[in-house]
């Protein structure tokens, strides 16, 4: 019953989105539309082809910025929520600082990152880790305090420590709250990553993008606009997978009988 | 020698006066049941007795000993089961084993053996939303059993389970207390329960709480349905408005 009524929805969601390509190309058949203004969904597939080899080399650099600036936010994220979760006082502190840390314009970033930390990849893993680190981080936080008191006073009167309790009670408590965060932050990684290339990068897809738009050849411009949303897809579905063998506890489940 | 002895507490709570010189005993291998209407601070005596609350006067003594606003002495059973989502049923039971300093290995091996008396063989592996609720509040009282299995404090334990289960938890908790003697505490605020259960019955009076009477029942010659008038009508006369 279930089941099927998942595949409906499936259905449901390819079908329109058949439907919107089906429209776009017709839109642009129709109006007659300039390559280098529109290009219909079907050019951007065969450039997609054609220029596969150059798409691979620039999305594996993405990748491995994305990888890297990834993996950095997960292990700070870690590191505040477990620090901010042991002293309350630190939590007023540096709250305001991990918000304003989120207003700064990307793009600014993008150009004096750089300019302070040269050219390589640095400047562009310290982007993607900001971008990602906020939604883990607080995702994480909520999750540390989404523990019931209960269970915890429970554990204070079996005489446990507070790292005992923060291991056995607090942390795996915050695990489907950390996932939300980190399915969030696996969305924006890749898109992050990007940006950060758009100036003073020599490789990668938002290197590539810039140079394809200043040569007015648009359906390269969305054929790695393409390869970025299914990049981002994919690296959501990872986090799903890894998140199905960590949190076994959180699966939907069959009741067993009572005895 | 009485295993607890709580020596007129008070405490105020919220501004709430809640206990108001509170005293009463628990022998050994005995089950004491504590009936009172609800909200009459019931649950802020255990917390007291568990130690995670410290009383404005009056002291709290086990085994002799003074254990005023000191943890890890009793075990202490909720009306919820908390048991974690995380771990599955021997990982969840074995949970106060290890804050004792047990190996993992070991502690689980110990819980193990008791999983056939507490009703839970073949579902050491299950986890927690997998099983019904009296399954649940079995293994939350294994839990509360291999923490401290001397003296029990237990809080409504059963409150949550529809009748029938509670019924068999009942029939099943006399059964355990045969083999495994130990000294129990138990709160409720259902009358049938109490007859049932216990050896001894406080009967505290509306907030701030005091114990209003002492009834010592005698198991073999049964309860009368006139007795079970009386509480009920004492009951009555000690609620609160405010929770009609």
């Amino acid at each position: 019953m279930k089941k099927s009524t998942n595949i409906g929805y499936s259905l449901l969601s390819l079908f329109s989105m058949v439907m919107l390509l089906i429209l776009w190309e017709a839109a642009v058949r129709i109006n007659n539309v300039p390559q280098w203004l529109l290009p219909a969904p079907s050019k951007i597939f065969n450039t997609i082809i054609d220029i596969w080899q150059m798409l691979l080399f620039h999305s594996t650099v993405t990748l491995l910025e994305t990888a890297y600036g990834y993996l950095l936010s997960i292990i700070l994220a870690l590191f505040i929520a477990f620090l901010l979760d042991h002293v309350s006082v630190l939590k007023q502190a540096v709250n305001p600082v991990l918000v304003i840390s989120q207003t700064i314009p990307l793009i600014v970033l993008a150009v004096l990152l750089p300019l302070w930390f040269g050219w390589g990849m640095l400047p562009k893993i310290m982007i993607v880790t900001l971008v990602c680190f906020f939604p883990i981080t607080i995702n994480l936080l909520k999750g540390l305090d989404s523990a019931d008191p209960d269970q915890l006073s429970l554990f204070r009167s079996m005489g446990a420590s507070r790292w005992e309790t923060f291991k056995i009670v607090k942390f795996p408590a915050s695990m489907p709250a950390f996932f939300s965060g980190l399915k969030i932050s696996a969305t924006y990684s890749i898109m992050a990553a990007v940006i950060s290339e758009w100036v003073g990068a020599q490789r990668g897809l938002g290197y590539f993008m810039t140079i394809q738009q200043k040569n007015f050849a648009i359906d390269r411009v969305l054929a790695a606009v393409v390869v970025i949303c299914i990049l981002s897809l994919l690296l959501v579905k990872i986090v799903d997978i890894i998140e199905y063998w960590l949190v076994p506890w959180n699966r939907r489940q069959i009741v067993a009988s009572s005895k | 020698m009485a295993k607890i002895i709580v020596d007129r507490t008070s405490k105020t709570l919220d501004g709430l006066h809640t206990l108001a010189d509170i005293s009463l005993t628990v022998g050994e291998n005995e089950i004491v049941v504590v009936l009172g209407p609800s909200g009459c601070g019931k649950s802020t005596l255990l917390n007291i007795i568990s130690g995670l609350l410290i009383p404005d006067s009056g002291t709290v003594k086990i085994d002799g000993e003074d254990w005023t606003g000191k943890t890890a002495r009793v075990s202490y059973m909720q009306q919820k089961d908390l048991l974690l989502d995380a771990r599955n049923i021997l990982g969840n039971v074995a949970i106060p084993l290890l804050l004792k300093g047990m190996a993992k290995k070991e502690a689980h091996d110990y819980a193990r053996t008791y999983l056939p008396d507490f009703g839970l063989e073949g579902f050491a592996h299950y986890y927690p939303r997998q099983l019904s609720g009296g399954m649940r509040q079995r293994a939350a009282l294994l839990r509360t059993y291999l923490f401290a299995s001397d003296i029990m404090l237990l809080d409504e334990p059963f409150a949550a389970l529809d009748a029938i289960t509670r019924r068999k938890m009942h029939l099943w908790l006399l059964e355990l207390h045969r083999r495994y003697q130990s000294s129990i505490l138990f709160v409720t605020h259902d009358i049938e329960e109490a007859l049932l259960l216990a050896d001894r019955i406080y009967i505290l009076t509306k907030r701030p709480a005091m114990v209003r009477c002492e009834l010592l029942i005698d198991k073999k010659a049964g309860v009368t349905a006139g007795m079970k008038m009386d509480i009920l009508a004492i009951l009555e006369e000690e609620s609160n408005d405010d929770h009609l």
